[in-house]
């Protein structure tokens, strides 16, 4: 890393960085993600094992790729992680453009969903 | 982006679907209490970035000299079945982080507004908030020792309820209660739904 006073990149590798400056070299200042738009409860899998010899990737898309072997959603990668959900956003664009990842994104404008998925909530419930 | 069963790549497994409900109310009535009840692990915590303005960050260039604020969220997830997982999020303060409200609302099934009878007027914004955007609720009151027990009717008028809307008594801390709110909501959203349908 090279010199650049007080850049974000230099913060970034301070253990006391707040929960902005981290995020913000995470992603290279990148406020958006390439492609995808992320809701809170899309569904993320990965489509590889193991990408660590993947050229131009950080550390956090391999973490996220990691914990992506087990179906997870953007909220439970961003707390796992300790990143704010932006960020995580901005990760899973990168990942997406590269075909590291599978999304599902749930329904949000079609109105509620038809019984079958209520009656299996419920029923979902009630077994627990 | 939503992959059609065409476009997934070959050997993929379906991923299942993923659903939200919302609990929401004043501070210290029990959300994240009554999400951790009912969610198969404690709660998680998820944050997001706002800028002064209380909108979210859409520029981070020169983010270091911002004010800027986090938002946090607790939720907890339960795996219905293969294809369906049900995500509870716990909503943050009602005064301000509306933009957050919106997001979180947005294509949840229902919601969830814990209530205090010590202080009532502390889920108001909450009611508020849901009537006005059509989300399904139900209100559950929190049985905290030494609050006077009031009748449900009467928590309906104080609160100026609908008398479509559920109001029940629970406990947050109870898997069982917290799980009857929750099936009750879901009844509730399903009958608000088809009275839509033949209203249409
Ligand atoms: N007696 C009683 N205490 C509760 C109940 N639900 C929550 N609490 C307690 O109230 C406090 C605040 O709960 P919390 O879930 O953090 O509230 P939040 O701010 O709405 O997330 C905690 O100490 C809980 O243990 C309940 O149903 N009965
Ligand atoms: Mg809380």
């Amino acid at each position: 890393m090279t010199v650049q006073g007080e850049s974000a990149e230099q913060q970034w590798v301070d253990d006391h960085a707040g929960p902005v400056v981290r995020p913000y070299a995470v992603t290279r200042g990148r406020a958006r993600p390439v492609t995808g738009t992320f809701d809170l409860i899309s569904l993320v899998t990965a489509t590889r094992a193991d990408v660590s010899a993947e050229i131009g990737l950080g550390p956090e898309h391999v973490a996220i790729v990691g914990l992506c072997q087990r179906i997870q959603s953007v909220a439970e990668i961003a707390a796992h992680l300790d990143l704010p959900v932006g960020t995580i956003r901005v990760l899973l664009g990168d990942l997406v453009a590269r075909n590291l990842v599978q999304v599902r994104e749930p329904r949000t404008s079609a109105g509620l969903p038809d019984n079958s998925v209520f009656e299996a909530v419920i029923n979902g419930l009630r077994a627990l | 982006m939503d992959y059609g069963p065409s476009e997934r790549p070959a050997g993929a497994t379906p991923l299942p679907t993923a659903i939200k409900i919302l609990v929401a109310g004043g501070f210290g009535v029990g959300k994240t209490t009554m999400v951790g009840a009912v969610s198969e692990t404690r709660p998680l915590r998820t944050e997001e970035v706002l800028t002064e303005s209380g909108v979210g960050i859409d520029d981070l260039s020169g983010v270091e000299s911002k004010s800027t604020t986090t938002v946090a969220m607790d939720f907890g997830r339960i795996t219905i079945s293969d294809d369906l997982v049900l995500y509870l999020f716990g909503t943050p303060g009602q005064d301000r982080f509306w933009f957050v409200w919106d997001e979180l609302a947005l294509g949840a099934i229902g919601a969830v507004v814990l209530a205090d009878t010590r202080r009532l007027a502390d889920c108001f914004p909450s009611i508020d908030y849901f009537e006005g955007r059509g989300t399904p609720f139900v209100v559950a009151v929190n049985c905290f020792e030494g609050a006077k027990q009031y009748r449900l009717d009467e928590v309906q008028a104080a609160l100026n309820l609908d008398s479509g809307v559920p109001v029940l008594l629970c406990d947050a801390r109870q898997r069982e209660s917290s799980k009857e709110v929750l099936i009750t909501l879901l009844e509730h959203a399903m009958k608000t739904r088809d009275a839509r349908r033949v209203a249409d």
